[in-house]
This record gives C-alpha cells, structure tokens and sequence, in this order.
C-alpha cells in the first residue's frame, strides 16, 4: 500500500482561483470532503470491523436472550436478580424491570457496553486521524496543501458520525428484523446510542488539543467515558430509574429515552446539543494553537539518568511501567467490585443465580462460590495473556525501529536483552494476577463480609502464572526464529481465550484445547489442580525460552 | 604489535539473493580516521551492522582489535562507541537519561569527572537534555547519539552518517570532536557521503559500490589515481595537444581576440608531458586543478553505466 501523505499529494484538490476570496469560515474547512473519502478510504477495514462486529452483537444478543430465557418467567428471575446495586451499576436504570421483556432487556444491560464500545471506537478512530497524524508528522504535509486549518478533524468527526449511523441503521434493521423488537423504540435506542458515542468522538476533539501525543488525547478522553460511566452508576444507585447525577452523563441521555418502556426523544436532543458545543470548544482550542503544538504543555524531565537505569531490563520496565500501571488499575477496578459481591450471604445470591436456567446452572454447579472465584480469576488471566502478549510483543518494535540494535552496541548480550524482555512480561503478568486479581477479589470479598481463602486465590494466581509463562515463551521463540510471523502470537492468545469461553460449546477436539496452556490449568477453585499439568507446563516454558534465546543469538537484527 | 581496530577482508553478505557484501576489505588504523564512502545501497550500514555483531557474515573476516565481531561482540563493544544516522530513541526517556544509559556499562573513571565532561559536551552541542526524546527534533536525537559516544571516549568511534540532520553550525562542531579525539590517538570509521566533511577529517578514504571495495588509500594516493583539471588559454592551435596520451575531454572555446580557452582532463601520470606540450602554444593564462573527492567519487558512479547496478541491492540492504 503507498504511504497516506503520499495519495493525498498525488490527489491534491484543485486549487481555488486566486481572484475568488473565501471567506474565513468556508476556507478554514477547505477541502474536508476530499480528506473525509481519503479517511474512509485508509480506515476502511478498520470501520467495517468495527460497526460490522457491534451490528452482529446486537442480532446475535437478541436472538441468543430469546433462547437462553424463552418464557416471561425467566425474564423475570432475571430482573430480581439484578434489581440491586450491582446489577444496576453494570447494567441500566431500569426502566421497565416489572415486566422484562426481550427489548428491556436490551436496552437495560445491553446499551451501557454498546455505548461503552462505540465511544471507544470513536474516541481511537478520532485520536488515530487527528493527533497521531499531527505527531508523526504528516499533518504538516497535508495541512501544505490548499486545505483549511479545522477540515481534518471534522473529516474525522464525519467518519465517525457515518460508522455510527451506519451502526444504527443496520444494527436496527437487524434487531428488528431477527429480534421482533419495535421498530421506533430500536431506532430510538440504537440512535441514542451512536450520539453519545458521538459526544465522545467530540470529547476526543477537545483532548486532541491539549496533549501532544494519541496516547495522551485517547487516554483523557477514556477517563471522561468511565468517569460518564461511573456517574450515571451511582446516580442510579442513588434513587430508582437515576437522580439528578445521573443526567450529568451522556450516557444517561440515551438509557433515559426509555425505549420499550415509555419512549421519549428528547434526552437524545441533550446529546446533541453537547455535541455542538464540545465541538465549537475543540475548534476555538484549535485555533488558538500552532500546528504539532499542545495546550498542556510537557514538563522536562531530568537530566540525568537514575542510577538503577543501567542493564536493558531496567530500561525495558522504565518503557512498560504507564502500561503496567494503568492495566493493574483496570484490573483492581474490575475486581475489587468482583469481590463485593462475594459477601456475607454470596452463597444464596449465586444459588439464585445458578438457578436461573440451564446455563448458568452448567457454570456454577454445585459450588457456586468456588465457581464464580474460578471464572472470575480466569477473567483476570485472559486478559494478562493480553498484556502479556502485548509486553513481549515490543520487543519486536524496538527491533524495527533500531533500538535494540543501539541498545546492542553497548557491551550487552543479546541474551541479556531478549530475556530483559520477557522477564519484564513475566514479572507484569506476576504482578496483575496478583495485585489485579487475586488480591482485589480477596479484598472486596473480606469488605463485604465474605469469607473467602486468600490461599486458593494465590494458588490459582499461580497456576495462571505458569500458563502465562507458556504463553510468553511461545510469543519469544516465534519472535526469535520467525520475527516476520510473530504477529501470530496473537493467533495463540486468541485460541486461548476461545478455548476457555467457547471450547466446550463449540465442542473443540481435545487436540486443539490442548494447545492452550490454560486448559491444562483446568478451572481451579471448581476443580483440583493437577501438579503434573503445572511442572509440564513449566517444563515446556523453560524449553521453548530456551529455544528462543538460541534462535536471537544467531539470527540477524533487521535494522540498528 | 597490537592488532588494528577495523580488519575488514572479503566479507560477503547476502540477503536472498542479493549480495549486499560482496568482497569488502577495509582497514582502519590506530590513531587512523578512516573515510567510508559508498552511494545509498552500497552496502555501508550493512557492514557497520556486520562489524557490530548484529548481523552475521557469510564468509570473509570481520576484526575489531583482533577479535571476531559476531563472536566477541559483548567484550568488543566495551572498547567503542556507536553512532546510526538515524538515532530512534526511547521516548518516554529524556535525553539526559538516553546519554546515561546508552554510556553507562562503559568504564567510567570519575564520576564527577564524567558529569563536567557531560555538561560540557551538551553545552557544546547545545542540546536539551530534559526534554523527552519524543519531542526531539532528527538533528537533536542525532545530538544525544553524538554526546554519548564522545562521553563513552573509547578506542574506535563507528559514526554511520552521523551529521545526518545537523545544521551546518552542528557540523562544524562534529569536525572538531573527531578532530580532537584524532589527536588523542582514537580511531574513527566515518561513513557519509558528505565528500567536503571526509576530505577535511580523514586520513584515508575506502569507496565501495555495490558491497565492493573500489578504491581505497590516502587521499593523496587516490588523487594521484585520478586526473587533473588543466584549464589554459594559449595563442596558437590547441589541436596539438588533443592527440596527446592521457589527454580526455578537450573542449576549445574562443576567448577575446586570437586567445582560445581550451579545458582539458589529463592523467597525473602523464601531466608533465601536456605541460610541456602546452608552454608551446604562447599560453596566457593557466590553472591546473586536482581532483576533488567529488570528483574522484563521480568518477566511480557518474558515467559508468554500470553504475546502475548497486540500484536493486538499495531496497534490501537498507
């Protein structure tokens, strides 16, 4: 594929005669439609994924809640079991919880995570078209050509705004169609949700000002979206169908359209309106800064070294440390709430839970606590195999870019660099099974007056360790051997994490479950653990990091 | 006799079915700033990397201080410093920090030694070492490479087009660091094809072209090689002098009056007989020229049209 600039270049919008003065507002967009078909064109993959895989959601939620609680009574054990805080701070203000059907369902447990997903969509495509283009560089480039100051972020705003209607649309026309849901009420829903979405996308406009760098400006305009979430919970924790607090959050704006229930417009006009005025605030931002410029300025950082930086692992946890910290809060987020759950009287909630219908009753059995601690744990291990991944991954990028090599032309080995790598993976994975699960449930759960071993817990933290372990070496030995193929590491934590939630659904041959290092880890708590299983996984992670320190030893570096 | 800092004899290196190396030899000396000239794609950073041990040679030798390169890389590198042409730095590290730790497994005698000697390379080439190498320009990450090497001070400096991105100011300051470290006896191996910052600093010149070596010597050796520009303007038929052995490119303009300009490139082998030839010719006006590095490069890549060649190993080797 050319290089983006490069197209825009060849591409370039015929210039304006220089008799015919535009005035200020229209030049300050001049030539948006051009850049809009070249963004739509370049993230093209990237949109239909994205809105295809949420539009698939939608249709595949409606008709699965449909099988899985075929009868109103069903629906009903539902809306009891997640009448509390819990249940309404994951889910919605529960509109219509007295009589639940399909589409108050959809619309009380599923908006929230579509809302949540579409922002996150928006919030990257955003950052990816506007800041990021800035930083590397290109935006100068294109910004050369007769193109106005503000066209490049409202084609982006644009691309985004066509990939959430063109969610609503669709997604809509499926639930209606497959899900037998109202047509005006599913409309209104899915429209709700593209426009806070939206806000989103607007938000990330503002934060694109003020820090130089797409990390920065996705990473703000993250916080707003769980502090948005976080808010609309506790307002309508506060007081039945939201308090006042819970209107301060976009995502309210659509939950409180009320779709199924007693459909209203008008909370959808609140999203609108913000979006107009964030947007007017993002552009008036823009206009007071120079281009590659930030309001936030960066401090200086110091000087000199300290004086722990010296061997590559050392440089490798100075690189990882934002990435590890902000995963470790995200776990304790995740399961600290976890634990609560487990209180005093856990035991009965999660019988009523397994009771429910048949598959919850495959899941949590005859033990439902040691049944929700094994999935709950087995949550906080998948998504370490992705941080894992990831971590082990970076090496190959300081690779491209030619750091390893000037790393390499001190007088350090290349075992020492590699293994500085995956000891630094390895260490972070330790750390959010640990710190980011076990403890925080064990924490939550000892809150809440809950009686829950922290023994068990750390043993299940290390069996996942050894899994874990695993899994690094095969990424580093497919890096070492194979660095063109290493991508397909992620193919393993994929199989890894579909085996765990989908193998015995999809009813997997015992072959391919036992590729995945977590299938010999079994679901402890809910079942034994088998020592045998932990010493060969550990057998086969020092053999395969072995294999992979000697394939780097002998292979050539790409660049340095 | 201690053996020499860069050994470099037949080394080949292929990547496919591309030879990027194919038969380089290259010295460098004690004491010696060695010039390493070579078009893009000639297979320069190629044999830098070979030298660095992050690639493997196919055959041939590869020497720092009479070790092997690949074998011994760890115990060598403690005895140089390295600079790319395009230095990529960590980014969430300052410059500062970068320096430090790109220096610090060297040995370092004193420490507050070393800090004073830090200073003042920063202020020399007055770099911002608190600010994020992010945010760093080409030019200032080529600054924080250059800094690390000169505080490192080993016994070879590997400098891969190491001005890349460096105003001329910058340049100048360069010069006068390897000039400095020449006179503390270090040996340095300059690639570039910046031919006017060879000519002022090195000793000697190595020219390759496609992973071969074309040419190498002193400066003065590779200029007796080559052709003299002779430009006269003389009063009788210049036509006498074009059969003359060793005489190329005669061009004959009409100056003022009867004076013709004739310019002429003659082989330095056979310039005392031209000059003979032309006193003949009631000459009124002369300048005799010696070859420019330019030019002696021009010379082994301008016209020859083999020089095509190297053009398909460029995508590979880079």
């Amino acid at each position: 594929m050319s290089t983006p600039t490069a197209d825009v270049a060849r591409q370039a919008p015929p210039t304006r005669p220089a008799t015919t003065r535009t005035p200020a507002a229209t030049a300050a967009l001049a030539g948006t439609g051009y850049l809009l078909r070249f963004m739509l064109r370049r993230n093209r993959v990237r949109l239909a994924v994205w809105t295809g895989s949420l539009v698939a959601f939608c249709g595949y939620y409606v008709v699965a809640i449909a099988a899985v609680y075929p009868t109103a009574a069903d629906r009903q054990n539902r809306a009891d079991s997640i009448a509390n805080a819990g249940g309404t701070l994951l889910a919605g203000p529960g509109y219509g919880l007295e009589d639940y059907t399909i589409g108050r369902m959809f619309a009380n447990e599923m908006a929230l995570w579509l809302m949540a997903l579409l922002a996150t969509m928006n919030i990257l495509l955003i950052a990816r078209n506007t800041r990021a283009e800035e930083a590397s560089g290109r935006t100068e480039l294109v910004r050369a050509l007769p193109i106005g100051r503000h066209a490049g972020t409202v084609a982006a705003f644009l691309m985004v705004l066509i990939a959430d209607a063109a969610f609503a649309l669709f997604g809509s026309a499926l639930m209606i169609s497959a899900g037998q849901l109202a047509a005006a009420d599913t409309f209104t829903l899915l429209t709700g949700v593209a426009l806070t979405a939206l806000v989103f996308a607007a938000i990330t406009t503002v934060t694109s000002q003020l820090t130089v760098h797409s990390r920065g400006a996705s990473g703000l305009a993250f916080a707003a979206l769980a502090a948005a979430v976080l808010i609309r919970g506790i307002g309508d924790i506060q007081q039945e169908h939201g308090s006042w607090l819970s209107w301060l959050s976009p995502i309210a704006w659509t939950q409180q359209a009320r779709p199924y229930a007693d459909v209203r417009l008008w909370p959808l006009g609140l999203s609108v309106l913000a979006i107009v005025v964030v947007l007017v605030v993002g552009a008036v931002l823009a206009s007071r800064r120079d281009l590659g410029g930030a309001l936030l300025h960066g401090r200086p950082g110091p000087a000199a070294a300290a004086p722990s930086l010296a061997s590559p692992f050392a440089l490798v946890v100075r690189q990882q440390r934002g990435a590890l910290l902000w995963w470790l809060v995200g776990c304790v987020a995740m399961f600290g709430p976890a634990g609560l759950f487990l209180g005093a009287d856990s035991g009965d909630a999660l019988q009523r839970i397994a009771e429910q219908n048949e598959l919850t009753e495959t899941i949590f059995g005859d033990d439902p606590i040691m049944a929700f601690l094994a999935i709950m744990m087995l949550h906080n291990a998948l998504a370490v195999a992705v941080f894992t991944t990831a971590s082990v991954l970076r090496v190959q990028t300081e690779e491209d870019e030619g750091r390893l090599g000037l790393g390499l032309s001190r007088p350090t080995s290349r075992t020492n660099a590699l293994l500085a790598h995956l000891a630094a993976a390895g260490i972070g994975a330790l750390v959010l099974l640990v710190a980011g699960g076990a403890l925080p449930l064990w924490l939550g759960a000892s809150l809440s007056g809950g009686d829950t071993s922290l023994l068990i817990l750390l043993k299940s933290a290390g069996a996942f360790a050894l899994g874990i372990a695993v899994l690094i070496a095969v990424t580093a030995a497919l890096y070492a051997w194979v660095p063109r193929a290493s991508a397909l590491a992620w193919v393993f934590c994929g199989i890894i994490v579909v085996e765990r939630f989908f193998g015995s659904v999809l009813q997997l041959p015992t072959a391919v479950k036992a590729l995945s290092p977590f299938w010999w880890v079994g679901s402890y708590p809910n079942a034994p653990l088998d020592p045998a299983h932990l010493v060969g996984l550990g057998v086969v992670a020092a053999a395969l990091s072995a294999l992979a320190v000697a394939g780097f030893r002998r292979r050539d570096l790409s660049a340095g | 006799m201690t053996a020499n800092p860069v050994e470099i004899a037949d080394l080949r290196k292929s990547f496919g079915s591309v030879k990027a190396l194919d038969g380089l030899h290259l010295t460098v000396r004690p004491g010696e700033i060695a010039g390493f000239l070579g078009p893009n794609g000639a297979g320069k950073s190629t044999t830098i990397r070979v030298l660095l041990g992050l690639q493997r040679r196919d055959s041939g030798t590869a020497r720092l201080f009479g070790g092997d390169a690949w074998r011994d890389a760890v115990a060598l590198h403690r005895r140089l410093a390295y600079v790319p042409g395009d230095v990529s730095l960590w980014p969430n590290l300052t410059g500062g920090e970068a320096i430090d730790y790109l220096t610090r497994l060297h040995d370092t005698s004193d420490r507050a030694e070393r800090r004073k000697r830090k200073a003042a390379l920063l202020d020399s080439f007055e770099l911002d070492p608190t600010k994020k190498a992010r945010t760093y320009s080409k030019g200032n990450r080529q600054k924080v490479a250059l800094v690390a090497a000169f505080l490192i001070d080993p016994e070879l400096y590997i400098f891969d087009e190491p001005t890349s991105g460096l105003d001329p100011l910058m340049e100048a300051v360069f010069t006068e660091h390897v000039q400095r470290v020449k006179d503390a006896g270090r040996a340095v191996l300059l690639s570039s094809h910046i031919l006017s910052e060879v000519e002022k600093v090195c000793d000697t010149v190595t020219i390759i072209r496609s992973g071969r070596t074309v040419e190498s010597g002193t400066l003065a050796e590779l200029r007796h090689l080559t052709r003299t520009t002779v430009s006269a303007l003389v009063v009788d038929d210049p036509a006498a002098i074009t059969g003359l052995a060793g005489v190329h490119d005669v061009t004959t303009t009409a100056a003022s009056g009867d004076v013709t300009k004739v310019d002429l490139s003659v082989d330095n082998a056979q310039i005392g007989a031209v000059l003979a030839a032309l006193s003949r010719l009631d000459v009124r006006g002369l300048t005799a020229t010696p070859p420019s590095l330019e030019e002696l490069f021009m010379r082994h890549y301008g016209a020859d049209p083999t020089a095509a060649a190297p053009r398909n190993v460029e995508a590979v080797a880079r």
